[in-house]
């Protein structure tokens, strides 16, 4: 009688080094980890769990059926990520290059399912030459299946994607449904329709890294949330931003130990008085928080908002500001759609929101009415409306007109809003206003420009301050720069028990 | 620890009549600006290639009428006149691999 054991570590053998040395190799001299070193260096030691490793493709035609597929070309599983449980898988690019079998999909929608129940957060890395075209039509089911989940999933646990290879065609739609996508430098590729494709069909010649490389993706598409020059440096940014997210949205993020901001940011010398002048926001953003440690969000992408993670008082916020240092902080389609989207996160998981406001207003253009900032810039007033979570707001510096309003001002729900006596809250600025105030007294003047000047003045004078709003009660207090953290830390505090129902609908319908 | 930056990547935007030191991203400044549309021109909007040329120079013709034909993206696409008027230059023929923007012809 043969040795069930024996015969058991060489099944288990046979399987888990997945597809052909050769194919590993080629891997490697790509920059890449193999698809289980990837699960090895992300997850904590020893803490994988494997699901279906004895998974067999069930192809018939074309010769598939004498082909041994390890694992059908992708590894799932449970294990943790310090200590935070979490189901994963990963594509396995080396076993008939990563491509979607029906039985593949079911493998990772089986994975799926599990982190829906047991509301543990699910992390995809995908390495795949798409669809497995032997399988046809089942295939495009197994991409399907997958979507329907990532909805389901939405905003029940917090979805992560992982591009460590090839994502084209239709498996690039479940990366867009998660939550937070990371990129590779020369390892991520995304599109929809390849260099071939588009040369052939439309002549028009790029390379598959200027199409859907990361560069592009963190740049220029803002379909990647974090971009990273190797896959350790991925890898640490995935730990990085599980530090600061919660398992679910039933649960809390995990509280940290209470640390200072570092000295090195000097809250009083940031800003500067006049409003014409750039600074950089992040540093306004590191003197608050705890231990200076913000974890920036689409950082390369629509720079002229800054969204992203940091603590308060150890808890997890969520953090919405202009950037004075790039477009002197408009808000545009991209800048729109970037705060949108990192809002709802917020909101989904329970994470409470700090907005830090220092705006001209919107990007006049036409690239930007013809792309529809209209419907873009609404997805802002809309996120910060519906989300039920803490809000508090912090005006820096300008807050004029409809930036003013869209910037989770008072009026759109926001619980606290203070702002910092250089403050200048007006419907435009200055110099706009004044010419349309005063229009036919510098007209009728014999030096107009000087009558322009003086008028300027008088209004700067009498409206670029945060009393008028605080007068009206549009804010709540104005508080000096060195008093806001202590602010922001009893703002945080006191919410603790926010509630706020609203009435019953199945879901609402956002501008998008 | 400045978060002022002095150096020369900044650059102005006027924004409601004040002028704004600040960095442009590469998007902005690599945008196309607006020209407006010349009613005489007629201009491809896909790449393709020319099948047919239904019309010739000094020809009038109505609004709706077949100009020439344009396969793109496997379809064979009748490109129609915009509106009334006597064709002035032709600028494809038949056979040609046309982009984005080229110009078809010309109204008088």
């Amino acid at each position: 009688m043969p040795n069930k054991h024996i015969d058991f570590f060489r099944r288990k053998e046979r399987l888990v080094n997945g597809g052909a040395s050769r194919a590993s190799e080629k891997q490697m001299a790509l920059g890449k980890l193999t698809a289980r070193d990837r699960i090895t260096a992300l997850l904590d030691v020893d803490s994988f769990y494997e699901f279906d490793l004895f998974v067999e493709h069930r192809c018939r035609d074309f010769d598939m059926d004498k082909k041994v597929l390890p694992g059908d070309g992708v590894i799932t599983g449970t294990g943790s990520i310090m200590g935070y449980p979490v189901c994963i898988y990963a594509q396995d690019f080396t076993v008939a290059g990563g491509s979607l079998g029906l039985m593949h999909a079911r493998k990772i929608t089986k994975i799926m399912d599990h982190a829906i129940k047991m509301g543990m957060p699910i992390i995809g890395i995908n390495d795949s030459g798409g669809a497995r075209i032997q399988e046809g039509v089942d295939s495009l089911a197994g991409y399907g299946e997958i979507f329907y989940r990532n909805t389901l999933a939405s905003g029940i646990v917090p979805q992560i994607s992982v591009i460590l290879g090839p994502c084209a065609g239709g498996a690039v739609y479940s990366p867009a449904l998660t939550d937070f996508v990371f990129v590779v430098d020369n390892i991520s590729k995304m599109f929809i329709t390849g260099p071939e494709v588009i040369k052939t069909v439309l002549g028009e010649e790029i390379s598959m890294e200027d199409l859907g490389g990361a560069r592009v993706h963190s740049e220029i598409s803002g379909n990647a949330h974090f971009y990273a020059r190797n896959e350790l440096e991925c890898f640490h940014q995935i730990k990085q931003l599980f530090t600061f997210i919660p398992w679910n949205n039933k649960k809390k993020a995990e509280r940290y130990p209470v640390k200072p901001p570092k000295a090195k940011f000097d809250i009083e010398r940031i800003v500067p008085m006049d409003s014409r002048k750039p600074y950089d926001v992040r540093h306004v953003i590191c003197a608050l928080c705890d231990n200076s440690e913000f974890l920036d969000v689409h950082a390369n992408w629509a720079a002229n908002i800054v969204v992203g993670f940091a603590r308060i008082d150890g808890e997890t916020v969520g953090i919405v500001a202009n950037q004075p240092m790039v477009l002197a902080g408009v808000l545009d389609v991209d800048s729109s759609d970037k705060a949108a989207r990192f809002i709802r996160f917020c909101d989904a998981f329970g994470i409470p929101l700090i907005t830090f406001v220092d705006l001209p207003g919107y990007l006049p253009g036409v690239d930007q009415e013809h792309a529809g900032v209209i419907r873009h810039g609404a997805k802002l007033l809309y996120a910060f409306s519906e989300a039920t979570v803490p809000k508090i707001t912090v005006i820096l510096r300008k807050a004029y007109g409809g930036g003013y309003i869209a910037m989770c001002s008072r009026h759109l729900g926001a619980d606290f809003v203070v702002a910092w006596p250089t403050a200048e809250i007006a419907v435009m600025g200055p110099e706009g206003a004044a010419n349309i105030i005063f229009r036919n007294e510098i007209a009728a003047a014999p030096d107009p420009a000087e009558m322009r000047r003086r008028k300027v003045s008088e209004y700067t004078e009498k409206f670029a301050n945060p009393y008028v709003a605080a007068a009206s009660g549009h804010i709540d207090a104005v508080i000096s720069p060195a008093a806001t953290r202590d602010f922001l830390i009893h703002a945080i505090q006191i919410s603790a028990n926010k509630s706020e129902s609203r009435p019953y609908k199945k879901h609402g319908v956002p501008p998008s | 620890m400045s978060a002022v930056p002095t150096d020369e990547t900044l650059r102005e935007l006027v924004i409601g009549e004040v002028s704004y030191a600040t960095r442009y991203t590469k998007k902005f400044e690599t945008r196309s600006l607006y020209v407006s549309p010349d009613p005489r021109l007629v201009r491809c909007v896909i790449p393709g290639v020319i099948l047919e040329v239904s019309v010739r120079k000094g020809m009038r013709v109505k609004e709706g009428d077949p100009l020439l034909v344009l396969e793109a993206m496997k379809m064979q696409n009748q490109v129609v006149s915009p509106h009334e008027g006597t064709i002035h230059a032709l600028c494809v023929s038949a056979g040609d691999a046309v982009t984005k923007g080229q110009v078809f012809l010309e109204f008088e």
